[in-house]
């Protein structure tokens, strides 16, 4: 175990404001795992450049989910790939969460009816923390949805009990 | 007043302190909490095959160690290049003498066939050619050169 880590009660100012710092610290630096799946995965590149700069909100995409704090799940997740995200997603080191980009991820999108090979959510495998809507989303969205999770980081505990 | 090794002390000091606040750091936020699936090994999100230590075919030994030879001769090649006007005759001739020394080792690996790969023989499978059509056995050749089959075929 870590030392800090689910190990208080709540209410203490110096745990309160050690979280602060902590979430803090984990908020600017929200580290991406470097994969996409469709045409979402264009409009995440787009989020990349230099245009939308997604770097100056700390996302800095890495190739391997060690060192990886957020999944972009960007696109079309075919049942094929279903069990790779899961598997992907277990490797990520803890504290760790999802962005569930496009329709495709959110809920199938086009392929809800008809799509035999796709999975009707990417949530029915992993738990999404954020979804943008968009089919596919504008890189705006795209940073918008990384702002709701700093939001969410920003309000969570990491050495408070948990119930 | 520092020597020259004292300020490289110092960064060495710094360095080591840094490395310990990483660590002790890490402990002291990281959650800790393993399970197999999170421990397994990273294969780009496949199920790890295998062990990362497989054996290896000892036939690369032999040439491992060449290369290491011919390596080393390379890197003493670079300076020895760059200093060549001022040694003159005698360093060409002392170069010379150790490349000879390396080529004859050379021949002799290649006469030895160190530098060969043997491979197993490939086997070769053989069928039986003949085939069965309509209750008569007839050899590919004779198909082959039979009218019917060719008919229609100019």
């Amino acid at each position: 175990m870590g030392l800090l880590d689910q190990r208080f009660e709540n209410g203490n100012v110096f745990i309160t404001s050690l979280d602060g710092l902590l979430n803090w610290a984990r908020l600017s630096s929200l580290w991406q795992m470097q994969f996409g799946l469709a045409c979402c995965a264009i409009e995440m590149m787009a989020a990349s450049a230099s245009n939308f700069d997604i770097m100056r909100f700390g996302v800095i995409p890495r190739a391997t989910p060690r060192q990886v704090d957020v999944m972009f799940v960007a696109g079309t997740v075919t049942i094929k790939m279903a069990s790779r995200i899961k598997r992907l997603y277990d490797q990520m080191s803890e504290p760790r969460y999802v962005i569930s980009m496009g329709s495709c991820a959110n809920c199938g999108g086009p392929y809800w009816e008809h799509g035999y090979h796709v999975l009707k959510g990417v949530d029915r495998v992993i738990p999404v923390d954020v979804y943008i809507p968009g089919c596919p989303p504008r890189p705006e969205a795209l940073l918008e949805g990384i702002m709701k999770l700093q939001e969410k980081v920003r309000k969570e505990s990491m050495i408070r009990k948990r119930a | 007043m520092l020597t020259e090794f004292g300020k490289a002390l110092i960064f060495l000091i710094i360095g080591a302190i840094f490395v310990a606040l990483g660590l002790v750091g890490a402990w002291v936020f990281r959650p800790h909490r393993p399970y197999p699936e999170k421990n397994a090994t990273y294969e780009c999100g496949e199920e790890p095959v295998g062990s990362a230590w497989i054996r290896l075919n000892v036939r690369f030994y032999v040439t491992a160690l060449i290369f290491l030879i011919f390596d080393v001769e390379v890197a003493f090649l670079f300076p020895w290049a760059l200093v060549y006007r001022q040694f003159g005759l005698m360093g060409f001739l002392e170069m010379a003498v150790f490349l000879i020394i390396l080529i004859v080792g050379y021949a002799y690996v290649w006469v030895k066939g160190d530098l060969n790969w043997d491979k197993p023989k490939p086997q070769i499978p053989v069928f039986d050619r003949t085939i069965v059509t309509a209750g008569r056995m007839r050899s590919v050749s004779t198909i082959l050169d039979d009218d019917d089959v060719n008919e229609g075929v100019e």
